[in-house]
């Protein structure tokens, strides 16, 4: 069918918008890159947009020189990689087990777990029970109280419930038990889903900062997003010298930029895999 | 916020309540629970156990996290109702009925709080919640796949970024030497420090919401779009209808239960204005429009240690929550008939 002429003026202007609007998400992060780069006179001046004025990466050479930041830049890994294994393995069984239309109770178990998205117990109350169970300074403070996240259940237990049942029958009958079943069968097929929520999981413990600033009073237990928070806020009192205050924005824009590197390098090859994971979880009804 | 919208979508088609949220996945077997041919006897506990045992055990981690770092802390609410000494019961260690309560009641700062979450929250639901829709249905008018895909894989990556770093980037871009104030110079205007001011807490916060939620906020509306029938708009292209009375009368009505529940959701957690950016944003200066109920109890309770007062205020926040979620479902089961549960 031909367009009229109206439509493909609708179609070139929703095109220049989109590419407008694409411009503004990415602007932040040009900026950042930009301001990282540049030397201080152009920030200070208020010069600097997308592209680096008077190249200079000294500021780098400043912010790796900081022992505390590579310590901290580790306790964020360290974190990560920790709370992520601890999440899905709690997830998937909790998953597998609510997938399954035999299990007795099966409503009641999906009902509490739901409950807990509408209703939660409040910071005070979190803050005191993880203080009494002796967490503070450890890094369970950070790995277990948001192991399971209900969105991440309700995917998964989507995706298993799609699975196909004479695949897992014809399992039983070779032999296999549920967890021969789980292990052997489901886990090797649902690799799509487990990438989503190891990304998801991944991402949302790299990204966290406030359990840390709860429960961490050590500054070698931080990890690296309290590290630069705690920078931005230092910063953000005014300072005496001009100098003070162009190494602030200059490391400041540094620190963010290596905050965020390793999420950026990943994402281009993970987003094909949350795409489809999501669908997966949302296309249902 | 996103996370908990997203999951709506799966129940979204099935009006049964929360055993049918269930059985999304069988359609084809039919009703699940009121049948059961095979078996006449019914299934007791003993033998589901007996039989399922495995299966039973995979619960037990999970039930026990959820009892312990989700319904403890609930129970933990009580110390709203009674005195808590650091170092005493987690449950408090005397009854002082509604004394807390009364305390925030008769707080003046407790209401200016409570009136700033609520023009936040509402700013950001009224501003925010239509533009996911606007934008994917201009991504869905977009012919080359390709550029598609690219737009969305950039418009989704705010959602990606930490609090942490949205917040640098937002003080980044309105300080004094930033691009904000670049264009206000280059339009002629003299350089505002827009952090510092109470008037200009609000349009920071929002758009920096805009930015970091409306690209993820399209992916539901966009999986919604596909499951649309396309011998829909093949029927209205023969009754004459153009494109944007195929976008009226096809693409709207197909992805209106996505919109109910998203809006559904949106209006249960409102008042839960994302906690984290504000601390991270709010200074002395801008305190009289950025200070919410979130801060200031973490101020309270954390900073000052008031855990009894902090509970009880939290207590109250999260009740309007349900209260809100609760009625927004009924509401709109009553007239949408699209509903949550």
């Amino acid at each position: 069918m031909r367009d009229s002429r109206g439509y493909t003026v609708f179609r070139v202007v929703n095109a220049v918008l989109i590419l407008a609007i694409c411009f503004v998400t990415l602007y932040p992060f040009l900026n950042v890159v930009a301001v990282a780069f540049s030397s201080q006179g152009y920030i200070n001046a208020g010069q600097v947009s997308v592209i680096p004025l008077g190249f200079n990466v000294t500021t780098f050479g400043i912010v790796m020189g900081d022992p505390m930041f590579w310590r901290n830049y580790g306790n964020t890994i360290l974190y990560t990689t920790v709370a992520t294994a601890i999440s899905m393995v709690l997830t998937t069984i909790f998953a597998y087990a609510l997938s399954k239309k035999r299990l007795k109770g099966r409503a009641f178990f999906v009902g509490i777990a739901v409950f807990t998205m509408f209703f939660a117990g409040g910071i005070i109350p979190n803050y005191v029970l993880i203080n009494s169970l002796g967490w503070r300074n450890t890094i369970w403070a950070i790995v277990i109280p948001n192991a399971i996240s209900i969105f991440n259940l309700l995917v998964m237990k989507a995706f298993f419930e799609n699975f196909p049942e004479e695949l897992e029958e014809a399992a039983a009958i070779d032999g296999l038990t549920t967890y021969g079943i789980l292990w052997r069968i489901v886990l090797p097929l649902s690799k799509a889903v487990i990438a989503t929520m190891v990304l998801f999981y991944a991402v949302t413990f790299w990204n966290s900062w406030f359990s840390a600033v709860l429960y961490m009073s050590k500054p070698e237990l931080y990890p690296v997003t309290v590290y630069l928070r705690n920078l931005l806020l230092s910063s953000a009192q005014p300072q005496d010298s001009a100098e003070g205050l162009q190494i602030a924005a200059n490391v400041k824009a540094v620190t963010m930029l290596l905050t965020v590197l390793p999420i950026v390098c990943l994402y281009p090859f993970l987003q094909k895999y949350f795409v489809s994971g999501v669908m997966l979880g949302s296309v249902k009804a | 916020m996103s996370t908990t919208t997203n999951v709506a979508i799966v129940d979204a088609a099935t009006p049964a309540g929360g055993a049918g949220r269930a059985e999304t996945g069988s359609a084809a077997s039919g009703p699940s629970k009121p049948k059961r041919p095979p078996r006449p006897a019914k299934l007791t506990w003993r033998t589901a156990l007996k039989r399922d045992w495995r299966l039973y055990s995979l619960l037990v981690l999970p039930l026990v996290f959820l009892l312990v770092f989700r319904y403890l802390p609930m129970a933990g609410n009580i110390i709203a109702f009674r005195r808590y000494r650091p170092g005493g019961n987690i449950f408090g260690d005397e009854w002082v009925g509604f004394h807390y309560f009364e305390m925030f009641i008769n707080d003046p700062t407790f209401w200016r709080v409570f009136t700033n979450t609520i023009i936040l929250g509402a700013l950001c639901l009224v501003l925010i919640f239509p533009l996911p829709i606007i934008l994917a249905l201009m991504l869905n008018e977009l012919r080359s796949a390709k550029f598609k895909r690219i737009a969305q894989s950039i418009s989704y990556l705010p959602h990606f970024m930490s609090v942490v770093i949205v917040a640098g980037m937002v003080l980044q871009l309105v300080s004094t030497r930033g691009t904000v104030n670049q264009i206000v110079d280059a339009l002629g205007g003299t350089p505002i420090d827009f952090i510092q001011k109470p008037e200009w807490f609000r349009p920071i916060f929002v758009s920096s919401e805009v930015w970091q939620t409306v690209g993820w906020g399209t992916i539901l509306y966009l999986a919604a779009l596909t499951t649309i029938d396309p011998q829909l708009y093949e029927a209205a292209r023969i009754d004459g209808a153009g494109r944007w009375k195929q976008t009226w009368h096809v693409t709207l009505p197909g992805i209106a239960p996505t919109i109910v529940v998203l809006l559904i959701l949106n209006i249960g957690t409102f008042l839960s204005v994302s906690f984290e950016k504000v601390l991270l944003l709010y200074n002395p200066l801008n305190l009289s429009s950025a200070d919410i109920i979130a801060t200031y109890l973490y101020r309270v309770g954390i900073g000052s240690g008031s855990f009894s007062y902090a509970t009880a205020v939290g207590l109250f926040e999260a009740l309007i929550g349900l209260f809100l979620v609760l009625s927004a479902n009924l509401i709109s089961r009553r007239v949408t008939g699209a509903s949550l549960w």
